[in-house]
């Protein structure tokens, strides 16, 4: 441990620690281009400078360890001084496109400019020019005249991933970040030097131009692209609609979580959200018989099905539950299962293509609660079948209705015409989920389900890490969370568990499952909490 | 005329070759030392005053005290021969003329430090001294001088001769580490200190040919001897650049505590054509400029700190009255631009700005500002970087536009271009 002062205040640190990380945990942010917590230290930006008491010369924060007695000073004329002269050699080549540029808004150089900065300019010639809107990868958008050169991609891609597709390339102010000959930035985590690039140099070719970034809205939620599940941000846009062709959700943004994603998330999770403003989204409930479908009303939905699950025996019924619900749904749904006593229910359906996995954030399972699922038991009861059985079963017209939550079961390992032979012998249909798929195409039902941005709940990850997912916009057109439309037909058929809040099935389910126990959402907090095994 | 001894063997016929270096004396100061335990032979070269010679002037025997005595990893000694300091060539002498005195120095060094790998790093455009000093590491190699159980010592010892690849920056230390281990030559964070972690993670000493070349006559002839030649905090004698108006430019070498105007006047025949002196450049380019009433000072690293400049690395430029010193801050100024590695940003941007501000004066296109506005940027950008290279290139701007602020004024007043230039 070290003992010092910053600013005057005193603080204890573990041996080892730098300067920067010591006044961050008494609240004081040194600015800083260069420094990354997840990254190398680099010490070429300078801006993190500060005065230490008997050195005649400024250190750099990021590099100077903190030793016992040591007295800082962050915001010393000095410091402040060189703070702004800093900023001068950072800006004097820069293009100062700010109104084009789409970093604008969070843009580092602009927020220490106005902090920082604020000197009149006396640079007069000529700027250094460089390449400008070349695309270094799929995702990745490059304007070298913008780039400080911090190096932070630099060394993401060489100590995160390992893959090494960029560098800089020439000397003093014609140094330039860029592609190794022959390489493209195409590795699964390459929008991650979007977000740490501090500056408008990496854009987001997919956001580029679609929202002013003041314009966005945040909701800390977690993705449910894999059973890791990273914790990220939504960013949605819902005060300039005419924006970005009306899309709400403009983009996802990794959240730090040390347990789970650190400060990154792949890029199948950042791109993956498409789906929420899709045209493809189920807008409201619907009816088939024979070719003809029509929209009907939530109660006329509810009591229709109500109807169907009285109809049957239930041996009869089938419930095929998915890892892409929350836990809050799971569990009301296996509460109903076992109220109308059926006991063909199951969550895991085996994907066409084995996921891709690696030894960074990407697991193979692409659901973010199978765990979950497992945990609260969606499983086969008293000797019932599983999914496949329950396929079986309704080829051989044992089983006569079958509720299907969201799974595509026409791509799954099966086989489409497995598949598609079982669900046409069934009586009843039901699908009920986010967007259309092979299985809503041939229901008898349709429940249009919200997505994990338009409500909140819980998933568990493959960890047994319980996380909280916030809400991020309305359920579009008349879609409803599951564990709503779980709810008006447990209240059809006579359920006594009557939730009016997700929180309250997450209550219930602390206090009936052992897992689960102890746990609620003002513990799990931003970053979640392990269940107990 | 004061005792030679780096350049005592200059004028002979085949002076680089082993027989002559043996002839005059050579490889003996190896069998010495291997007789002295190596923690005397840092004693010897700590009390002898020596030096480093590349530039900084750091004492050398101390630095090869950092190296952590508890490190089990190898240690490498590192030559830096990369000399690319403008206005410096001795090092080049050295390698073309004397290369076992330096492989010699090296051996005992390494000896000294425990090192049984050392490098020599050559600049790039230095063909022919490569080729000569590589032959001599060959010819070493051959009589047992170099390789396993050196002339039954037990001690073995390999020398890697390297190439650079054309950058200034490589020959600071830490950026020569980097460009050895095969990366760009960019300096890296101090601490830790190359001789904590250098070369490949490892503890390494790096070390000027020039300051190598001084160990063999110190272990040969003791350090008093050496401590002797020079002034109270330098030891011996060093080999001086002359470059630019002298009647006769080339390599001097003298006791540390010769002054510049000796050197000029006495040694390098004075300026030609009669013409008067008006500015010296006392240590390469990075050291600040002195007027013709300045260079009564001894040319020891005190002598010229204590004038507002700096040895460094001995390169003497001397300039007569026909000098625009705005154009050889321009060129200068272009040097520096060209040659920053781009790491840290205050001498990414501003070496490029003060150039552009340069040459615009030159050019005829100066304003009243400009002057106060490269004080001031060069000022801001001192001491704020990870190297010395800009803290170097203040030197002559600020010195530049200090002490010859007038004539810079008439360039700005008259409006007129002094130069035209390619861009």
């Amino acid at each position: 441990m070290a003992r010092l002062t910053i600013d005057g205040k005193e603080i204890e640190v573990p041996a080892g620690t730098v300067l920067i990380e010591a006044a961050r945990r008494l609240g004081i942010e040194i600015p800083h281009y260069c420094y990354h917590p997840g990254l190398s230290i680099a010490g070429q930006c300078r801006l993190c400078m500060v005065e230490i008491e008997k050195n005649p010369r400024l250190q750099i924060s990021c590099n100077t360890v903190a030793t016992d007695g040591m007295v800082v000073q962050t915001g010393s004329p000095k410091v402040l001084e060189t703070r702004k002269s800093i900023m001068e050699f950072h800006l004097i080549n820069h293009p100062l496109d700010c109104p084009v540029c789409d970093q604008a808004g969070e843009c580092w150089l602009q927020i220490y400019y106005m902090q920082h900065g604020l000197y009149e300019p006396r640079m007069m010639d000529e700027k250094v020019h460089k390449p400008k809107a070349v695309p270094l990868g799929p995702h990745v958008m490059l304007d070298a005249e913008r780039c400080i050169l911090c190096s932070r991609c630099v060394r993401f891609c060489d100590e995160v991933t390992g893959t090494s597709e960029l560098g800089i390339f020439n000397r003093g102010d014609r140094s330039e970040i860029g592609l190794f000959p022959g390489r493209e930035l195409a590795n699964p985590y390459s929008g991650n030097v979007i977000d740490i690039c501090p500056v408008g140099a990496l854009t987001d070719r997919d956001f580029r131009f679609a929202v002013r970034v003041w314009y966005l809205d945040r909701a800390k939620s977690v993705c449910p692209g894999c059973a890791r599940g990273c914790n990220i941000e939504i960013h949605y846009n819902v005060r300039r609609p005419h924006h970005n062709a009306g899309r709400r959700v403009a983009r996802l943004k990794p959240r730090e979580n040390p347990e789970v994603n650190k400060w990154w998330i792949c890029d199948f999770g950042r791109y993956g959200f498409g789906f929420i403003d899709d045209p493809s989204r189920l807008l409201a409930p619907a009816r088939r018989e024979g070719p003809k479908a029509e929209e009907v009303s939530w109660e006329d939905a509810v009591q229709l099905l109500a109807g169907r699950l009285r109809q049957y025996a239930p041996e009869e019924i089938g419930v095929l539950a998915s890892p892409q619900m929350a836990n809050e749904d799971l569990f009301l749904l296996k509460r109903l299962a076992g109220h109308l006593g059926i006991r063909s229910l199951d969550f895991g359906v085996p994907p066409r293509d084995p996921g891709f996995e690696d030894h960074l954030l990407i697991r193979a399972d692409k659901n973010p609660n199978s765990k979950g699922a497992e945990l609260i038991g969606l499983l086969p009861r008293d000797g019932g079948p599983d999914a496949r059985g329950m396929l079986q079963a309704a080829r051989a017209r044992r089983l006569k209705c079958l509720w299907v939550f969201h799974h595509d079961l026409t791509r799954s390992a099966w086989g489409e015409a497995e598949v598609l032979e079982a669900l046409l012998a069934l009586g009843c249909l039901i699908f009920q989920g986010s967007n259309a798929n092979g299985v809503s195409a041939h229901a008898h039902l349709v429940l249009p389900s919200a997505t994990y941005a338009e409500r909140e709940g819980t998933f568990t990850n493959f960890q047994g890490r319980v996380q909280r997912f916030r809400k991020a916009v309305e359920p579009l057109g008349e879609s409803r969370p599951d564990w709503e439309i779980l709810a008006r037909v447990g209240e059809a058929v006579g359920l006594d568990l009557r939730p009016t809040r997700a929180e309250d099935l997450f209550r219930e389910l602390a206090r009936t499952l052992p897992a689960f126990s102890g746990l609620s959402y003002r513990s799990l907090g931003d970053l979640g909490q392990k269940v107990q095994e | 005329m004061a005792e030679l001894i780096l350049t005592r063997n200059f004028h002979l016929a085949e002076s680089h070759t082993l027989r002559v270096y043996r002839e005059t004396g050579g490889y003996e100061a190896v069998r010495k030392a291997f007789g002295m335990a190596p923690a005397d032979v840092v004693a010897e070269v700590r009390r002898s005053n020596l030096r480093g010679l590349g530039g900084a002037g750091f004492p050398t025997g101390v630095k090869w005290g950092f190296i952590p005595k508890e490190s089990t990893k190898p240690r490498y000694l590192v030559i830096n021969g990369d000399e690319g300091e403008p206005g410096t060539f001795k090092d080049r002498y050295l390698l073309e003329r004397d290369p076992h005195a330096l492989i010699e120095g090296m051996i005992i060094s390494a000896y000294a430090i425990g090192s049984h790998t050392a490098f020599v790093y050559i600049r790039g455009e230095y063909v022919r001294p490569w080729e000569i000093f590589s032959r001599a590491v060959e010819e070493a190699c051959a009589a047992g001088f170099l390789g396993k159980n050196i002339l039954g010592s037990g001690f073995d010892l390999d020398i890697i001769v390297h190439r650079g690849a054309g950058a200034y920056i490589c020959g600071e230390e830490t950026g020569l580490i980097s460009s050895l281990e095969g990366n760009k030559g960019w300096p890296k964070l101090k601490p830790p200190f190359p001789a904590v972690r250098g070369a490949f993670g490892c503890p390494t000493i790096v070390n000027n040919v020039e300051t190598i070349c001084h160990v063999p006559p110190i272990i040969n002839r003791g350090a008093e001897w050496f401590a002797g030649l020079g002034t109270k905090s330098q030891g011996g004698t060093r080999m001086y650049s002359v470059s630019g108006h002298v009647v006769r430019p080339g390599v001097y070498e003298l006791p540390v505590s010769a002054t510049v105007r000796q050197l000029i006047y006495e040694h390098a025949g004075g300026l030609p054509n009669g013409r008067r002196l008006k500015a010296v450049v006392p240590g390469g380019s990075s050291s600040a400029i002195l007027t013709a009433d300045e260079i009564d000072v001894t040319m020891d690293v005190d002598g010229l700190q204590r004038a507002g400049s700096m040895i460094g690395s001995a390169g003497v430029i001397v300039m007569d009255e026909t000098v625009s010193i705005p154009e050889a801050l321009m060129v200068i100024a272009r040097f520096y631009a060209h040659e920053s590695c781009g790491q840290c940003t205050p001498c990414r941007e501003s070496t490029g700005w003060i150039y552009k501000t340069a040459r615009r004066i030159v050019e005829g296109k100066g304003r009243k500002e400009d002057l106060d506005t490269i004080l001031d940027v060069a000022r801001r950008g001192a001491g704020t970087t990870i190297c010395a290279f800009y803290d170097g290139a203040v030197g002559p701007y600020i010195s530049y536009v200090e002490k010859f602020r007038a004539e810079f004024e008439a360039l700005i007043g008259e409006g007129q271009p002094s130069l035209v230039v390619a861009h």
